[in-house]
């Protein structure tokens, strides 16, 4: 199949690739460009651990052609951490409030995590909840994974981080 | 001592041993995504294979034509049963005895089977060649009801087994039979429900389901034509078993077969068995001396790969009418699908249902289970559960509720009336146990009051008054659930794999510098082993648990392991792994007192080192003692300090717990809430409270999708109904409910640290919670059982049946 010319900027560098008009996003992105933290666990846009940052958006890219991403700014998991390299508020939360046990939800759901916190800095338990339930996990049960976003958002907020009572 | 000295809690803490509440190692890859899962895997030249499935659930196939599929740029080759027949693999065996079509060889069984194989150079190169594949069919009549598997009349699905009346489990009834499994006094047991003053009988199903983990199964085979080696990355929960299952189907010498799991997203029991995909994508490296990658869909892996459940239990259950329990009775109707490749200890058709009597002291007890053929996908995993396990305790918890209702008592004062007592253990149940330990009175009471039990029971009462006064129209139940798992497979006296003790092991190595590796032979999916295992090592040897990289997957490398599933881990590898430090601390010993210059027996262990008795001052850390190990150890003792144990535990472990879940139901839409549920949990000695309280709120997560909405459907056509992440529930973080934890402990007498494993209690204890809450609500209409899953639809239409609406 004749493939067509890919440009795009991934986790603030400049790439390209020749793709097929059927390539989905999550597959240039795992493949060509061999960033494997963005997983696939379903085909039906249902699980999120596809899920990328696009031009300021929570994308599932399982369900994206990469052509579609044309020009676009993109931000996957391995462009989540902070400039030093040292983890990010979010993805300290998660291992501290152990927000994740296999680990494969936890890449979309970290970024999608991010993504919330940028529009509601300091979300309700119920706004997290809602917030991410476009992203499955089977490990967890969700409530540490609450647990880790409430840290992070105070992190990010300079206040001291209280765990609710049980 | 100068103030520099760290105190002895200061010396315990930079451990981070048994009992702390360390925080994951694998967290620092899994945040960043460097995690390295098996779909991660890219070999030079790799090529990728797709499955040509079957669209009907019982049909002929009267022909295979691939001549298309060959012309569709980038497909290299399509196999299909006669391929795999010139290779003696068009058929495999079943972790059950039986055997499975790897691809469908003459007929299809049920929807989604494997038909063929297309290899080609990439994912969409595969999936244009599927297209390309024309397969005529003939359709048959699909047996999809189990309970007609065996009239006369039913349509014979297993046409290979045909003049067959024995099978791997004895005798068979039917041709649609597969086994018969029956334990128990009959005798005594009927005499007691002849005798009985109360009785109860249900017929109590767990409908299918499926695990169902976020990742899927895929694998990427290696055939390396010059050596005569095969590498296999996998999502294998086993890796050691598979090495010895392709060993033995592919008459590839074991030693030349390299089965590497890396992370695993999640396996519930899913990654347990072997599958065709696996033997496919090994026959297609063969044939073309290319790496070839497998990796299923979500629709493939919810239609294909394994079930779980689909057991229909008529249970009894007789009693004197002050409440005390006589008698036990069971018969359980399994839907094992079309091939029986249930997960189980190859002797144990049926699993450890016979941990059915649960926490109660039955004085006899009889149960028999059928198992039959359906139009179905093959499996039987232990979904997060010990095997069958969770069944078990669904069939009594739902059948002491029942028999409360009916003598008119409360279901949590009935348990507490007929729970084994403390000074009973260890303990003998009716259907051939022996419980290791425990105190279940503590904890349901403890369970009781933590939540207001009475004050609960009162609060129904008013809403039933109320309801029934035309003021509300929301209903409450309480759930009670008090469960007692079997875990731990297992001691070879009872439990074997294919003929392969089911031991585990762990080979610890200390390094000069006081750091070490230790490989063991159970595989994480989540659990955190590489976490855990080092807070293990970390309280035995007294090395910081950071000191320790423990390593697990890989089969040159591991010592042979049965793996992870059941709750088995800690159990058996947490075992090998204390017992292998023990070995590395006697050494140590050893070492230490010539160093010295003293007795052996004049040295006491103190927390990371051992010190002279007496003389506190005069002692040798660990870190210090590995350094000797490389360059003065005593005379005739050979250097170095490493030790590897293979564990056979002496019996199974024997986990309990005390669960409540109260939720309130409108009864005009069926809509649940979940008020709040409580478990309290008894694993015995806790390595890592933070990995445990994490482990049961996932385990709940499971049971609470399971009860309330979770299943694996068909249509009378055998179409699957529930096939992707539309229909199938998995709850969101909307839905799940807020969960409380506690726990007692109560150690294991037998296991070195008192453990007993806890990744399973949680589903095996939720569910019965939660359909009991279910049924308590609805039991002062007139109910007294109704199957799950209590979806909203369900809830409405029991409402519906007990006449709530007005004509």
């Amino acid at each position: 199949m004749a493939k067509t010319h890919v440009t795009m900027k991934v986790n603030g560098a400049e790439v390209e690739g020749l793709v097929e008009p059927r390539t989905l996003l999550v597959h240039f992105i795992r493949e060509n460009l061999m960033l494997t933290g963005t997983h696939i666990g379903c085909e039906t846009t249902h699980c999120g651990a596809c899920t990328v940052d696009i031009d300021g958006m929570s994308v599932k890219s399982c369900t994206m052609f990469a052509v579609q991403a044309q020009g676009s700014d993109i931000t996957t998991i391995e462009g989540v951490a902070n400039a030093d390299g040292s983890l990010s508020a979010l993805q300290e939360g998660f291992r501290m409030m152990h927000g994740l046990q296999c680990g494969f939800c936890t890449p979309g759901m970290i970024v999608r995590a991010q993504r919330l916190l940028t529009e509601n800095p300091s979300p309700t338990e119920a706004e997290i909840r809602m917030g991410i339930s476009g992203n499955l996990c089977r490990c967890t049960g969700y409530q540490n994974i609450v647990k880790a976003i409430q840290y992070a958002a105070a992190k990010i907020n300079g206040v001291e981080f209280q765990e609710a009572a049980e | 001592m100068n103030d520099m000295t760290p105190t002895r809690e200061q010396r315990e803490a930079k451990l981070e041993g048994m009992g702390c509440k360390r925080k994951r190692v694998e967290d620092i890859r899994f945040t960043q995504g460097r995690g390295n899962y098996v779909d991660d895997v890219k070999l030079p030249g790799m090529l990728h294979g797709d499955f040509v499935r079957s669209p009907h659930a019982h049909a002929r196939v009267k022909s295979i034509n691939s001549e298309e599929a060959l012309k569709v740029p980038g497909v290299l080759a399509v196999i299909t049963a006669e391929t795999l027949k010139t290779v003696n693999l068009a058929w495999m065996p079943t972790l059950a005895g039986d055997v499975q079509m790897v691809l469908a060889d003459g007929k299809v069984l049920f929807q989604n089977q494997e038909v063929a194989f297309v290899v080609a150079t990439d994912r969409y190169a595969a999936d244009d060649g599927i297209n390309k594949v024309v397969v005529e069919y003939e359709a048959l009549p699909p047996l999809m009801d189990p309970f007609k598997a065996m009239e006369p009349d039913a349509p014979v699905l297993r046409e290979d087994l045909a003049g067959k009346t024995t099978g791997a489990h004895g005798p068979r009834k039917h041709h649609n039979h597969i086994f018969e499994w029956v334990v128990g006094d009959k005798d005594l047991t009927d005499a007691a429900f002849r005798n009985a003053e109360v009785s109860i009988k249900e017929m109590i199903s767990y409908h299918r389901t499926h695990p169902s983990p976020l990742e899927t199964c895929q694998c990427v085979c290696s055939f390396d034509k010059i050596k005569g080696e095969l590498s296999i990355w996998g999502t294998f929960q086993a890796p050691h078993v598979i090495r010895t299952v392709v060993a033995l189907i592919a008459k590839i010498p074991e030693h030349k077969i390299h089965v590497i799991a890396p992370d695993i997203g999640g396996g519930f029991g899913n990654k347990v068995g072997a599958y065709p995909g696996y033997i496919c994508a090994a026959v297609a490296s063969i044939v073309t001396g290319k790496p070839v990658k497998w990796v299923e869909d979500r629709i493939e892996n919810l239609t294909a790969t394994s079930f779980a459940r689909d057991y229909h239990m008529t249970t009894e259950i007789a009693a004197t009418k002050e409440g005390k329990v006589t008698g036990l009775r069971v018969h359980v109707l399994a839907d094992h699908g079309a091939f029986d490749a249930c997960a189980d200890p190859s002797k144990w058709p049926a699993g450890f249902f016979n941990i059915v009597t649960g926490s109660y002291d039955f004085p006899t007890a009889h149960l028999s289970v059928d198992g039959v053929y359906t139009n179905k996908a093959p499996g039987g995993v232990a979904y997060r559960c010990s095997f069958r396990v969770t069944e078990a305790a669904y069939c009594i918890e739902r059948g002491m509720d029942i028999l409360a209702q009916k003598l008119g008592m409360d279901p949590a004062e009935l348990r507490l009336k007929n729970f084994i007592k403390p000074e009973q253990f260890p303990y003998h149940s009716a259907l051939g146990w022996e419980y290791d330990s425990g105190d279940y009175h503590t904890a349901m009471r403890k369970m009781m009051e933590s939540v207001d039990y009475v004050g609960l029971r009162k609060e129904q009462a008013e809403k039933r008054a109320a309801f029934k006064r035309g003021e509300t129209r929301e209903i409450m139940g309480l759930g009670v659930s008090f469960f007692t798992e079997i875990v731990g497979a297992g001691p070879s006296k009872n439990c074997d794999i294919l003929g392969i003790a089911m031991f585990d092991s762990c080979e610890i190595r200390m390094h000069p510098t006081g750091a070490g590796i230790a490989r063991v032979g159970s595989k994480s999916q989540g659990q955190g082993h590489e976490t855990t295992w080092a807070q293990i090592i970390a309280t035995e040897i007294g090395i910081p648990a950071d000191d320790i990289m423990v390593e697990e997957g890989n089969t040159d490398t591991a010592p042979y392991g049965l793996g992870t599933y059941g709750s088995r881990s800690t159990p058996v590898a947490g075992a090998a792994i204390a017992m292998a430090a023990r070995k590395i601390k006697a050494k140590a010993q050893m070492i230490a007192a010539y160093k010295l210059e003293v007795h052996e027996g004049d040295l006491e262990w103190d927390i990371d080192g051992f010190r002279v008795k007496g003389l506190p001052e005069k002692s040798m850390s660990m870190k210090d003692i590995c350094w000797a190990a490389y360059n003065s150890v005593p005379p005739g003792m050979e250097p170095g300090l490493e030790a590897v144990s293979y564990y056979d535990p002496p019996n199974m472990t024997y986990p309990f717990g005390a669960y409540i879940c109260v939720m309130n139901i409108d009864v005009d839409t069926g809509v649940y809430k979940v008020r709040r549920f409580y478990a309290l949990d008894d694993c015995g000695t806790r390595i890592n409270p933070m990995i445990i309280e994490g482990q049961v709120h996932g385990g709940l997560t499971e049971a609470f999708a399971i009860a309330m909405g979770q299943e694996i459907r068909y249509d009378d056509e055998g179409n699957v109904v529930t096939g992707s992440f539309m229909d199938f529930f998995i709850p969101t973080a909307v839905e799940t409910p807020h969960w409380e934890t506690d726990f007692t402990v109560t150690p294991s007498p037998h296991h070195p640290i008192g453990a007993k494993g806890v990744g399973e209690s949680p589903n095996v204890g939720g569910v019965p919670a939660f359909s009991n809450a279910v049924n308590d609500a609805f039991s002062f209409l007139g109910s007294t059982h109704i199957q799950m899953p209590h979806d909203f639809w369900r809830n409405w239409r029991a409402a519906k049946n007990l006449g709530v609406f007005a004509a």
